[in-house]
């Protein structure tokens, strides 16, 4: 599945969004897991969240497909 | 009344101020923040937003909307820019207005504290060492 990416994530990932097989089913605690073990620098924030469908998600949401999700890297606006 | 504006052009505080005026309101509080030179003992040369716009609008009214519960207030401006800024440019304007101002003051300072923790934007510093994405690493 399409993961977009922003800020620093967009460096990790080397471009506006990455793709990451068979998370259909995984929550989003796992999605991030399979991200770090895929894109280690991940792992070297100092968090990251997932938004799932415009919203943040919560740890034990499911991944289903067709969800717009994008990687939120630690936020610094105003 | 909630106004919320993400935008790549300048941001008007008179815009902000008159849209949160009113004749019941004897309060009007605004907190304007802008880019400044130095950071971290470094020179900042110029700054760069990176935004998810779609979920940045839903957050940021979000946030006008609990500040106008909890604190009672009659309207919120929340303008914030994106895109590529330089030294002393405003980056975000908050206007808030209720009827008397011990309300304004309180539901000003929690909605740019709220800002900060939720809303999906993130700034790019340029300085003379390099450039950096704040407050993503330890």
């Amino acid at each position: 599945m399409k993961i977009a990416c922003f800020g620093v994530a967009r460096e990790i990932a080397g471009g506006p969004s990455l793709r990451l097989p068979d998370i259909e089913g995984s929550t989003v605690a796992e999605l991030r897991q399979k991200l770090i073990t895929a894109y280690p620098a991940f792992g070297g924030l100092v968090s990251f969240a997932i938004a799932r469908n415009e919203a943040y998600a919560l740890d034990g949401d499911r991944i289903e497909a067709g969800d717009e999700l994008v990687i939120i890297p630690p936020v610094s606006g105003g | 009344m909630i106004d919320i504006a993400l935008r790549a052009t300048p941001l008007d505080l008179t815009e902000c101020s008159q849209f949160v005026s009113h004749p019941s309101c004897g309060g009007l509080c605004f907190f304007v923040g802008t880019i400044r030179d130095l950071n971290l003992g470094q020179t900042v040369t110029h700054l760069e937003f990176d935004t998810y716009d779609v979920m940045a609008l839903k957050e940021m009214h979000k946030i006008a909307e609990t500040a106008r519960e909890q604190f009672g207030l009659h309207a919120v401006a929340l303008h914030h820019r994106k895109g590529e800024l330089t030294i002393g440019e405003v980056a975000v304007i908050v206007a808030v207005s209720s009827v008397h101002r011990a309300p304004a003051f309180a539901g000003c300072e929690f909605v740019i504290d709220e800002l900060k923790k939720t809303v999906p934007i993130w700034k790019k510093e340029f300085r003379a060492d390099g450039s950096h994405w704040l407050a993503a690493r330890p």
